[in-house]
């Protein structure tokens, strides 16, 4: 009787190209945003309860590691965005071939970062002024 | 559901494979580092390496397993057939990608040649894994003439140039497997999602003009799994050693789908 045949390695194997980074990104950011709305709604709560829960929700936002997490979700609106409009424009037919692909992904990291940039600019003068 | 570690049993880096010695007097030196796993044998797959003098091999990754086969492990097993491209039988792992090792050049690979036969499937041995499933999804896609009306009297079925043109690339398949197991929705869902390979199958049958079971296809295809868990990675057409691209006819037999009253 033969051992029971093995399965093939497939993830560990298989070389990163940009097509899996894309998709695993496109769907990892979309995870991160779901999650990101349980911070939005505590924020929301603690509007609604009144100034002082308020004030201490703001303080963690306004930390050094609250940046950090409002530049992670700036990035990730960015991308899944950008990324979002690239699968509906696959889904009309469109860029379906190698090359057209591969500008369209190019397109996506690039636009993508050009609105991190300009989001986290726009985040730190807002926050300048007030 | 998604699998991301292979199962313990199937882990090929827990035993040392064998290093086989270099070839004496070889200047030219290509390391290829091979998955093997013997059924006969109760152990885990592992990787054996296999020093080749390039001024004494073929220069594609088929010489190399030829010549290891002939002149230095007998044991190692692989499908081949034509060398040319035309047969889809050694299509395997090389290099991170999915491809035919009679058509991928070994100067092609920059350092060790790694190896490994098709990702996610059974393995039966060495690079030879179990196509069964993969052929029974090609099959339930019916690709062959499917009419009501009456065969013409006398002559063909003819089509039009511009007819002909849409079937000429997707008819080009050569069932190597190459797309459906490089695609991570494949490896996830490969038991309800019917892959690249039979939905470009499908396709090659719903544009063609002399087909007349165009309705009862998109019918059958219109599942969760079977057509949608295409999520356009686009490994798939990366992949094709014969440069199609299922990706663009799956997507085009999703706006079918959504077009259709």
């Amino acid at each position: 009787m033969n051992a029971p045949r093995p399965l093939s390695p497939h993830l560990s194997v298989y070389r990163f190209a940009h097509t899996m980074l894309l998709s695993v990104l496109h769907r990892a950011t979309g995870i991160v945003l779901t999650v990101a709305l349980l911070g939005v709604v505590s924020w929301l709560l603690a509007l609604a309860v009144g100034p002082t829960p308020y004030a201490q929700v703001m303080v963690l936002w306004q930390s050094p590691l609250g940046w950090l997490v409002r530049v992670g979700l700036l990035a990730s609106i960015a991308y899944h965005l950008c990324a979002g409009i690239r699968h509906l424009v696959f889904d009309s037919g469109y860029a379906l071939e190698k090359a057209a692909a591969r500008r369209a992904g190019q397109w996506v990291v690039g636009v993508a970062m050009l609105l991190t940039v300009l989001s986290v600019v726009w985040m730190c003068c807002a926050g300048a002024a007030s | 559901m998604a699998e991301f570690t292979l199962p313990a049993a199937s882990r090929y880096k827990d035993i040392p494979g064998t290093h086989h010695p270099a070839p004496a007097g070889a200047t030219r030196v290509v390391n290829f580092r091979i998955y093997r796993f013997d059924p006969d044998q109760p152990n885990k797959p592992r990787i054996d390496h296999y020093p080749i003098d390039m001024d004494r091999c073929g220069p594609m990754v088929l010489d190399a397993l030829l010549k290891i086969k002939n002149e230095i492990d007998p044991s190692l097993t692989f499908r081949r057939s034509c060398r040319e491209g035309i047969c889809g039988s050694c299509s395997m792992n090389i290099d991170g990608v999915n491809t035919l090792a009679c058509t991928k050049a070994i100067a092609d690979v920059k350092g060790d040649v790694k190896i490994f036969p098709l990702p996610h499937m059974p393995v039966m041995k060495d690079l030879v894994t179990d196509l069964t499933k993969f052929y029974e999804q090609y099959a339930s896609v019916k690709p062959w003439l499917q009419t009501d009306s009456e065969a013409p009297v006398g002559r063909e079925r003819l089509q039009s140039k511009e007819q002909q043109e849409k079937v000429d690339r997707p008819s080009a398949c050569i069932l190597c497997a190459c797309c459906s197991t490089s695609c991570p929705s494949y490896w996830w869902n490969s038991d309800q999602y019917l892959g690249p390979a039979a939905l470009l199958a499908s396709y090659r049958w719903i544009v063609d003009s002399r087909d007349e079971a165009q309705a009862s296809r998109l019918d059958q295809l219109d599942d969760a799994f079977k057509l949608y868990r295409c999520h356009t990675i686009m490994n798939c057409t990366e992949a094709c050693p014969k440069d199609l691209n299922p990706a663009k006819a799956i997507a085009d037999i999703k706006k079918m789908m959504a077009e259709r009253p």
